[in-house]
């Protein structure tokens, strides 16, 4: 056997050289995107406005609510509670408490799908489309030639993706505490890392196996992540508990149970819970309590990485057997 | 002019075959109602989750203004992306920017061309959104005939403004690295937030509100909710103005705004072709 032949089939090398791949991937993400600064405004803090919009949605209904309750009538000197008028102020001081509450918990709601919504992104965009993206900027056969295994390939890119996401997710936490006011009570800080990391592990794991699949599907792969935007945002809960979903009699079960595949809305549901307290909206719009939760997105996590690595066994054979590897736009 | 007519035409073509030919018609037509639907379908939610907790009665007339600001700005999101996505596609993706940089074409209304389907394209989803909004979710809207020219008129100026807006992007592009998405996200949520599209100005801070009427769409978007739904009742703070004089307001604005792109066009290309960036790709 050739000295070479030996070296390759040695298992620490190919830990060794799969890690570096993993690095090698990553680098251009951290490294590449930081030399451009530019970035930062453009996909760090612009899209913060976006999320802004939604809080403001919020805080508008609020003010709404507020004015229903304090407006002094013939009828209701103390203005209205709920579907009836106040009965005394301490009754409209309660109302108004519920109100302020339930705006402040929707606002955190906001700026949690927020963080998510960054991540998604990138998953879409910088996962799932990527493989189809260096076919057509014609890396994607380098990387079949390169002896490291297609996981690590599409491992780099996770983590480079994850850590350039950090910065904007970390910026519309902080954009929620500072200017929106947002308050989060933290119980459980180690359960909410577990949550958080799961749903990250589980939401890349799902953009592993994407990549594959857009790679088969060609074209259609950009505007395929593109239906995935709002549809999903919707689907999965991003700017309200995904629990309302479940109150609408009908359809909405349906779709709630739809958008669960994603592991965005478990996390979500998750976190919220994690950072509002369970009692928040009066705790009737929870999916499951957060154990449960956290036990479904580690097994999506599993799920997705074990289904991404046969996807792309499928794709490789596929594309050797069809030749068509490397034919751009198609 | 037959040159300008002509390039704009053939752009206009090509940029409908690129957005549609992936697909079957019934498909790309799904495509087309399903992503704006879904996102009027989150404001939907976010409605029907407050009144599940805080508001019992609902809350009619401010889901009919979220609803009808949210409809129109489907044309916002979707002119805006066409505009300023052409430069970099063309530049990244496709690399075919300098080939048609150098044919003997106006690049300004290549890319107005190639806009135009997106902007087709959203008329037919911002109508599918209004019907669907009246037919299921009871959105209160009434349209007088005597009003349909101004509606037009008004319709007719604002995307005019978003082109203008979208050709100032595009020339900043030519500077930057590949930002479609920042840019896809982040200059429609500028207008999101400051120009009254899904709650009234007054929601905002003084200085949030002195951006926004500073902005042409904060006006366009008032007088199309005018004339579409006049007898929401939620305080707008732009009652001063009659409908009239904000037409004349998104008039001036258009040709302001037009000779602005051409400058801003005009200076981004000169810097990019200084700086041999016109064909650069910045894929990481």
């Amino acid at each position: 056997m050739k000295a070479a032949t030996v070296r390759r089939t040695d298992f620490r090398y190919r830990i060794g050289l799969n890690l570096r791949a993993v690095v090698g991937r990553s680098y251009p993400r951290i490294v590449g995107a930081n030399r451009e600064p530019s970035w930062i405004f453009f996909e760090a803090l612009l899209p913060l406005l976006g999320i802004a919009a939604y809080v403001f949605i919020y805080q508008f209904f609020g003010n709404q609510a507020i004015a229903v309750i304090t407006q002094s009538t013939a009828t209701a000197p103390w203005g209205m509670c709920g579907n009836h008028a106040c009965a005394d102020a301490t009754e409209q001081a309660q109302y108004l408490a519920a109100v302020n509450a339930n705006t402040n918990a929707l606002v955190a709601s906001v700026v949690l799908g927020g963080t998510m919504v960054a991540f998604w992104l990138n998953v879409l965009w910088s996962m799932a489309s990527q493989l189809y993206w260096e076919k057509e900027i014609g890396n994607l056969q380098l990387y079949m030639m390169a002896p490291m295994n297609r996981m690590a390939l599409l491992g780099g890119m996770a983590v480079g993706g994850m850590v350039m996401t950090s910065m904007r997710a970390v910026s519309t936490l902080v954009a929620g505490v500072l200017v929106f006011g947002v308050i989060f009570q933290v119980a459980s800080p180690l359960l909410l890392l577990a949550v958080f990391f799961a749903t990250l592990v589980a939401l890349y794991g799902l953009g592993m196996m994407f990549a594959s699949l857009y790679l088969l599907w060609g074209r259609e792969a950009w505007n395929l992540s593109a239906l995935m935007e709002e549809p999903i945002f919707f689907s999965s809960g991003f700017y309200f508990p995904l629990g309302g979903l479940l109150r609408i009699p009908g359809w909405g079960p349906a779709i709630a149970i739809a958008g669960s595949f994603i592991p965005a809305s478990i996390g979500l549901d998750a976190l919220r819970q994690l950072t509002l307290g369970s009692t928040a909206f009066g705790g009737m719009l929870w999916i499951f309590d957060v154990t449960t939760e956290l036990e479904i997105l580690v097994v999506m996590a599993v799920l997705f990485l074990i289904l991404a690595r046969y996807c792309l066994a499928y794709l490789e054979t596929l594309a050797k057997r069809e030749g068509k590897l490397t034919s751009r736009h198609q | 002019m037959s040159t300008y007519w002509r390039t704009f035409k053939v752009a206009a073509w090509l940029g409908w075959e690129m957005d549609s030919n992936w697909t079957e018609p019934w498909l790309f037509v799904l495509y087309s109602i399903v992503k704006p639907v879904a996102g009027a379908f989150i404001l939907v939610l976010m409605y029907v989750v407050f009144v599940a907790i805080g508001r019992p009665a609902g809350d009619p007339d401010a889901f009919s203004y979220m609803y009808v600001g949210n409809s129109f700005f489907i044309f916002v999101a979707s002119v805006l992306f066409g505009t300023f996505q052409v430069i970099q596609s063309d530049r990244e993706w496709y690399q075919t920017i300098r080939y048609v940089y150098i044919s003997p074409i106006s690049y300004y209304v290549y890319i107005l061309g190639r806009a135009a389907s997106k902007i087709a394209v959203a008329a037919f989803a911002v109508a599918i959104t209004l019907v669907f909004g009246v037919s299921f979710l009871d959105v209160r809207l009434h349209l007088a005939l005597i009003d349909v020219p101004m509606f037009l008129a008004a319709t007719i100026l604002g995307l005019a403004v978003l082109l203008a807006i979208g050709i100032c992007l595009g020339g900043i592009s030519f500077l930057t690295a590949k930002h479609t998405h920042g840019l896809a996200e982040g200059i429609p949520g500028l207008f999101y937030v400051f120009c009254g599209v899904l709650f009234p100005l007054s929601i905002l801070p003084g200085w949030g509100q002195a951006v926004g009427r500073a902005i042409p769409l904060t006006y366009w978007f008032d007088l199309t909710r005018r004339l579409l739904a006049p007898n929401l009742t939620v305080n707008t703070t732009l009652t001063g103005y009659d409908a009239p004089t904000i037409l004349l307001f998104l008039l001036v604005s258009s040709v302001a705004f037009f000779g602005l792109s051409v400058l801003i066009f005009k200076i981004g290309e000169y810097f990019a072709r200084k700086a041999g960036k016109i064909d650069m790709t910045t894929s990481y």
